[in-house]
């Protein structure tokens, strides 16, 4: 059965990888899509009115998702990077390098949003506190990482600078998830409990929900930008010119 | 259901301001990130379109 036997590391190959990221991406855009319009519909319309902040509240099923992305992003990218870096393999370190950008998008929609949520909840827009410092330094890092790669012209050793960045920098990670058990904070602790959450069950929907949705946009994203990054990468190659989107 | 009318959709409790500038902002990403890719691709796409041809070309010329 060839069924059984694919050959996995075939798609190593970003001549193989090419095309099946083709087939995907339309696949993660309607997830994207449907996880969206049923997180919105709970966020806005079934989950109630929070007792104490009212309706301003419903930022929580933008915030959450997107601080969730920002820091699941770049455990992707940190793995994707130690792969590329340990294997030499190129197209894990081109993975890595088209999820930076999305990555950092979260990061700042995490602290975009969060700032429209402390104004009205806590009378200002940003506080030195130990979570939103330590999501600051995360955006700070996917922007290093990016720059880094940027300012380097051979494109494997650019790999080899940005896997290392990326990779010391993972230990911010766990740094912003436990800041609020680690440290007082004005931040409040985290929403979702696995023993006893502390929110309405449908608030817990709307806001998986709206992860999900994130969740399958960022994959749609980086599978439509490492295409991109392959053609750019790859252009000296025969395979590429063979390209029915590029033949003469 | 927890809106009486549009108008009190869109007022959010007065919250307005906070909860639309962060799902605004959202949405105007999550709009434009795919847009500037699909640049950036059409960009590369052509640019190996022209090395074809003219590849093509210095083939073609005797």
């Amino acid at each position: 059965m060839s069924n059984r036997l694919i050959n996995w590391f075939r798609f190593a190959s970003p001549h193989n990888f090419y095309p099946l990221a083709g087939k995907m991406i339309p696949v993660f855009w309607a997830l994207a899509a449907l996880f969206g319009i049923a997180g919105l519909w709970m966020g806005f319309f079934v989950a109630p009115t929070d007792a104490q902040q009212g309706e301003g509240y419903r930022i929580i099923f933008v915030h959450v998702p997107a601080s969730w992305l920002s820091m699941f992003i770049y455990m992707v990218m940190a793995t994707w990077s130690a792969i590329g870096l340990s294997l030499n393999a190129r197209l894990s370190s081109m993975m890595a390098q088209a999820l930076a950008p999305t990555g950092a998008l979260m990061a700042f929609l995490s602290l975009w949003t969060g700032a429209f949520w402390g104004k009205p909840m806590w009378g200002t827009w940003w506080v030195w506190d130990a979570r939103l410092t330590s999501e600051l330094i995360l955006f700070f890092l996917y922007l290093g990482f990016m720059a880094l790669q940027a300012s380097i012209d051979d494109p494997r050793r650019a790999d080899k600078a940005g896997a290392i960045v990326a990779l010391v920098g993972a230990v911010n990670v766990p740094i912003i998830y436990f800041s609020v058990k680690w440290w007082n904070t004005l931040h409040q602790g985290s929403s979702v409990n696995l023993a006893k959450s502390s929110m309405a069950v449908t608030m817990l929907w709307g806001m998986l929900l709206m992860a999900l949705c994130m969740w399958m946009y960022s994959v749609a994203i980086a599978l439509t930008r490492v295409r991109t990054i392959i053609l750019e990468r790859e252009a000296h190659t025969e395979w590429v010119l063979q390209l029915d989107e590029v033949k003469a | 259901m927890n809106w009486n009318s549009a108008a009190e959709f869109f007022a959010m409790g007065g919250y307005a301001l906070y909860v639309w500038g962060s799902f605004g902002v959202c949405a105007l990403a999550m709009v434009l990130e795919p847009f500037l890719i699909k640049k950036r691709h059409t960009q590369i796409l052509q640019t190996l379109h022209r090395q074809a041809v003219a590849e093509k070309i210095e083939k073609e010329t005797p």
